[in-house]
């Protein structure tokens, strides 16, 4: 004990040292997701911009406020119009994704397994992925006519490309020693693909339908601006040639309502077939 | 079924890496292969159990293997290779389900391979579920389900920490004196060798050659108690090792 208060005891004859604790520098670069942000900023936005109208300070001819935009829609519902619009999108857009990405799985998986498929698909895909599909719309025309088939191959080939390289980027990312962890138990070249090979591949694989779905949204539109009766790239047109901006609202507003949607429905999916990841 | 090497050489482009293996795996032993690092023995695995090609020599099957055996070589590897999507139970049935076993055969034979790795409570688990050393013993209860005749372990507690090391170290030998099983383990933890192995194969650097074949002759039951013998065989192999270990670690600063 005698010790023990001498070294406190030296301690205190030393008042000249500055004890402080040490500061904390860890931390950060971890953001959340917070649910609430998103709906409170976004009302924020809204009743700024509606008040705005209101009090004159947005000029109805620049930008309609949102109420009017929200009247111009229950208008096009009420008439009925609403179901047409969508039903004509809603089928380029799913009979275009899906062909598209049928054919984008199996030509991607064809370049993934095989040397000869990779040699002739990959710098096939690089040389047309980057044009612009909606450059190839009169081509298209041309080809398919006027009518549905030419927007439908529009949104297909839109899909085709980025699945084909989600697709065998995927399987390329497999890692190598699960496919030979399969040849070591001697699993049959189908078991295989099947049970190693696309399920290594599926995250990569969802992740391209994100993309490969936002194009076909993207091309939906542009594709339904040349001489399409109904679907919501007509009827935005049509708003727009009108100078009804109320209306042009109300159709970008669905839009981006169904871009919303079909990611949701992705993230579905990948919660679903994903959940064996952390 | 015995498994006999001959005259095994191997090389990548213009590197050789083995020359002229020769050795033989007998049924109910134990063949440990010490090298120092980048010697080529998990090549030499891969070569014996079909997984690679050797350039020259060839790896003779002996005998017939045992009539219920399904997949007679089958490989342990040191990253597990579990499937992460499939559940403990998902990733033993996948190398059945290609032998057509299903249902209620494919349960008992995952029933009886996890209770026999200490597994029953997890085979709901998904991998990322498990620890390193549950991770290897769910690998080990794959490769007992097909009952292999020649058990190819690829530094099988190499990933794993020095206490899980021990613990399935115990369960291996544990694993040996119930059931006999015939294993060529590679590894470069002499400690593992000598502990596990009826024979020892030390193999020189790059190229690799065999440098010796060491046989340990204490049974594997009474190893522990005998730790001055082990020590000594221990001391022996890496008096083998200790230059070729030098080399080679110089070799790979100069590349």
């Amino acid at each position: 004990m005698p010790e023990h208060s001498k070294s406190e005891h030296s301690q205190s004859e030393q008042p000249a040292r500055p004890i402080k604790p040490v500061p904390f520098r860890g931390g950060g670069f971890a953001p959340k997701p917070m649910r609430i942000i998103a709906p409170v900023l976004f009302i924020a936005l809204i009743s700024l911009w509606e008040s705005g109208s209101r009090t004159g300070w947005i000029s109805p001819l620049i930008l309609p406020a949102p109420s009017e935009a929200f009247a111009a829609f229950m208008e096009l519902l009420k008439s009925g119009q609403l179901v047409l619009h969508l039903k004509a999108s809603l089928l380029r857009l799913v009979v275009g994704w899906s062909a598209g990405t049928a054919l984008g799985l199996v030509f991607g998986i064809a370049a993934g397994l095989f040397t000869v498929a990779r040699g002739a698909i990959v710098p096939f895909v690089a040389a047309i992925f980057p044009i612009p599909k909606i450059a190839l719309l009169p081509l298209f025309i041309i080809w398919f006519g006027i009518g549905e088939e030419s927007k439908i191959a529009t949104i297909l080939f839109g899909t085709f490309f980025p699945t084909v390289i989600a697709v065998y980027g995927g399987i390329d990312n497999v890692d190598r020693g699960l496919i030979r962890m399969g040849q070591s138990f001697n699993l049959s070249w189908w078991s295989i693909v099947w049970k190693i090979i696309l399920p290594g591949a599926l995250p990569a694989i969802l992740s391209g339908f994100r993309i490969s779905a936002s194009i076909a949204i993207i091309l939906l539109v542009a594709a339904e601006m040349i001489g399409a009766e109904y679907g919501i790239g007509a009827y935005v047109l049509l708003a727009g040639n009108l100078m009804a901006m109320d209306q042009l609202i109300a159709g970008v507003a669905m839009l981006s309502i169904l871009g919303l949607t079909v990611s949701w429905i992705i993230g579905r999916a990948e919660k679903y077939f994903l959940k064996w990841r952390v | 079924m015995d498994l006999q090497l001959k005259h095994i050489s191997h090389s990548y482009d213009d590197t050789d890496v083995l020359q002229d293996i020769d050795f033989r795996i007998e049924t109910g032993q134990i063949i440990c292969i010490i090298g120092p690092s980048g010697c080529g023995k998990s090549t030499l695995l891969r070569i014996i159990g079909g997984l690679e090609q050797a350039r020259s020599g060839e790896v003779l099957q002996i005998g017939e293997p045992p009539a219920d055996c399904l997949n007679p070589l089958t490989y342990i590897f040191q990253d597990f290779a579990l499937l992460p999507w499939r559940t403990v139970r998902g990733n033993v049935s996948l190398v059945l389900e290609d032998h057509g076993i299903r249902g209620s055969r494919a349960d008992a034979i995952i029933d009886d391979v996890l209770a026999r790795t200490k597994l029953s409570d997890f085979g709901n688990a998904l991998p990322r579920q498990l620890s390193g050393g549950m991770k290897q013993r769910v690998a080990i209860a794959r490769a007992l389900s097909v009952r292999p005749a020649c058990l190819l372990m690829d530094e099988p507690l190499s990933a794993l920490d020095s206490q899980t090391r021990e613990l399935l170290m115990d369960d291996l030998i544990e694993l040996w004196l119930k059931e006999k099983y015939t294993a060529c383990y590679v590894t470069h933890n002499l400690g593992e060798a000598v502990r596990l192995g009826h024979k020892v194969v030390v193999l020189s650097r790059r190229p690799g050659r065999i440098r010796e074949i060491v046989d340990i002759d204490i049974p594997i039951d009474q190893r522990q108690s005998h730790p001055a013998m082990l020590a000594d065989k221990q001391a022996y192999l890496w008096g083998l090792m200790r230059e070729e270990a030098m080399a080679a670690d110089q070799e790979l600063t100069h590349a």
